[in-house]
């Protein structure tokens, strides 16, 4: 980073902080009592949460009977939750591991709360498959374990457990990914805490970190190889997500193009999550230096790209079921947009294609309040997306006679809204015991530090041809 | 026997890197340097080579890659073989999927261990913290004085052309 470059490219982070500055306003938040707002925030989110868990011990005593299932609607309110809290997660893996790749050095404001939210997201979605199985206490009959009934294994040919192998190591990965980006911040945590009790818990959770650099250089190496890691491993869950459909012979699920399209799906409806809390977190526990505007309109542009994406697969489905001269494929087509659920399938297509046009007006991308309204339209649209794909497709079955309706219980909605009380407990919680942002991460982005006093005269020549030379490599 | 260490204690990364440098070209042991954030160019002035921990990546996905097809191919097409919808039992192209999932998972959690084992972390280590301020905002860069003929006064000239803020003597038991 020249002194010249620094006139052409913004700050990431603004206010002209250094590197202690940095350090003190991550963790005074954390010092402090929680203000009003938390404790209001709190409340609310775990009493939501608590008749969540009401519900899904009442489901786990009564069965799945109490669900608005029927005979041709096998599938409903349960999975659409279950692919829309895993495609939540997705945007967390993409900020921390895909960015982290790209070297898009802005992710380091927004990462750790991300990522936090990929786990938080994930949890949510793995209660949906649990109370599914119908007897979620034999939950461990899905790994391959010898047994003694026969052994009788699993079948690794079914997509519903390359599922389980697919979220228990997205879940595992990105948890071990999230808790080493924190070792360090740990330590600083320890050295800067007062109490004793504080100092023994850091000192217990920063693993005995103290900044060597020969440490810092294998620690990055890892942090470089789980991000590689990461990678492909948050496209191929989504892609395995989409194969539970995908690899059936019902018309509306049957296509090849699932896998990129949930994927694509997932990053946009992700995305639109990361902005609904970031706007939120950012305001409330005063990091609008962090979290500059910047960050909210590269998101939107994120947006903008997976919208197009999405709004690509949403027409190629209807190109390929015309193109294919298949007549059930056509039937669940036409049907999905001009059916008895053409409501659904128009919502997601305004929500999700034509008001994130929005984003291409510069003005309306910076706009904080209006980016907050868009973003929740977009989670809308895409809890419908998945909501269309299940049920548009099972409700109307090749016999007539056993067409039907679906509509969920009231204890389908509880477990919904039990989940967002738990993603949303779990997050106001991370806010408040845990660095909300990366602290030695966004230290190494500051232009503190760098070229700002003299060396000798021998040195900085010889430092100026070391650079060029990097320079040319392609360093 | 009790080691000698000789600080120098730095304000930013800019004056550190080129301190070490220079300290390890005038042929001083350089034993480390402690720093805030993983600074660039840093290990390269320390002539620290970049880390192996890459291919003990590959070995350990390697590793998940034949555990999951071995044992894919044996519980299904040996051990209790299962005929689904008359398709063939050491069906490949479906075990595609838990291999993929295997070889991250063991790449992953693999390197991951490896580096707390090489790296001496673990929860609840105590560590001697060489400069209260390190994990903050100061970079320490640490000499270890090997023998009498060591040159303090040397040294001290050479850190303070980079800005040095503070030199310390540590012992080590």
């Amino acid at each position: 980073m020249s002194s010249l470059m620094s006139v052409l490219r913004k700050p990431i982070v603004e206010g002209d902080k250094s590197l202690s500055d940095v350090s003190t306003d991550v963790i005074t938040p954390l010092e402090r009592k929680p203000t009003k707002l938390w404790w209001i925030a709190f409340l609310c989110s775990a009493t939501v949460l608590i008749i969540g868990v009401i519900a899904v011990v009442y489901q786990f005593k009564m069965g799945i009977g109490t669900w608005g299932l029927n005979k041709t609607i096998g599938w409903g309110f349960d999975i659409t939750n279950f692919v829309f809290w895993i495609g939540i997660g997705h945007a967390g893996t993409l900020i921390s591991a895909i960015l982290f790749l790209l070297r898009q050095k802005w992710r380091t404001a927004i990462n750790r709360s991300a990522e936090a939210m990929t786990l938080f997201a994930v949890m949510c979605a793995g209660v949906f498959p649990l109370i599914h199985m119908g007897r979620p206490w034999l939950f461990f009959f899905i790994t391959p374990y010898p047994n003694f009934r026969g052994p009788l294994w699993i079948n690794f040919r079914s997509p519903l457990v390359w599922d389980f192998f697919a979220i228990s190591t997205y879940f595992t990965i990105s948890l071990v990914f999230w808790y080493l980006g924190l070792i360090p911040d740990m330590a600083t945590l320890r050295d800067k805490a007062k109490s004793k009790i504080k100092k023994w818990i850091y000192g217990i959770m920063s693993f005995g970190w103290n900044g060597s650099t020969r440490t810092w250089n294998r620690y990055e190496t890892v942090y470089m190889l789980l991000a590689a890691l990461a990678t492909p491993l948050v496209l191929s869950v989504h892609s395995i997500v989409s194969m539970d459909f995908a690899t059936s012979v019902i018309p509306g699920w049957h296509t090849t193009i699932f896998p990129p399209y949930f994927v694509a799906g997932a990053i946009f409806s992700g995305f639109a999550m990361v902005l609904t809390l970031m706007i939120i977190a950012r305001k409330v526990m005063n990091y609008t230096e962090y979290i500059t505007v910047d960050h909210i309109e590269k998101m939107c542009k994120v947006i903008i790209v997976t919208s197009g994406i999405v709004g690509i697969a949403y027409a190629t489905e209807m190109f390929m079921a015309w193109y294919s001269v298949n007549e059930y494929e056509r039937f669940t087509f036409i049907n999905r947009a001009m059916g008895p659920y053409a409501w659904a399938y128009w919502t997601m297509v305004t929500c999700n294609v034509f008001v994130s046009q929005l984003f291409w007006f510069k003005k309306l991308r910076r706009t904080v309040w209006f980016v907050f309204v868009i973003s929740i339209f977009i989670n809308i649209g895409m809890w419908f997306e998945r909501f269309v794909i299940i049920v548009t497709s099972l409700h109307r079955d090749f016999l007539p006679s056993s067409w039907a309706m679906y509509s969920p219980t009231i204890i389908e909605i509880a477990t919904l809204a039990g989940t967002f009380g738990l993603f949303f407990t779990a997050f106001l919680l991370f806010a408040r015991f845990v660095p909300f942002i990366a602290i030695s991460e966004v230290k190494s982005v500051l232009s503190y530090g760098k070229h700002t006093q003299e060396w000798p005269k021998s040195q900085q020549i010889a430092e100026q041809k070391r650079k060029a030379v990097a320079e040319e490599v392609g360093n | 026997m009790s080691k000698n260490y000789y600080l120098g204690v730095f304000d930013n990364e800019h004056d550190v890197v080129g301190a070490t440098r220079i300290t390890r070209e005038s042929g001083y042991d350089i034993h480390d340097v402690y720093t805030p954030y993983a600074v660039h160019g840093l290990p390269e002035a320390m002539g620290v080579k970049s880390s192996r921990l890459t291919w003990v990546c590959l070995m350990f996905a390697l590793l998940g890659f034949s555990v999951a097809l071995s044992a894919q191919f044996w519980i299904a097409g040996v051990d209790w073989p299962v005929n689904v919808g008359g398709k063939p039992f050491n069906s490949l192209p479906a075990y595609l999927p838990v291999m993929f999932e295997c070889i991250i998972l063991f790449g992953g959690l693999g390197v991951l261990f490896t580096l707390f084992v090489r790296t001496k972390l673990f929860p609840g280590k105590k560590e001697l913290t060489i400069h209260p301020d390190v994990t903050d905002h100061r970079f320490v860069l640490a000499v270890e004085q090997r023998d009498v003929a060591f040159d303090t006064a040397a040294i001290t000239m050479l850190w303070e052309q980079y800005h040095v803020l503070e030199i310390k003597q540590l012992s080590e038991a």
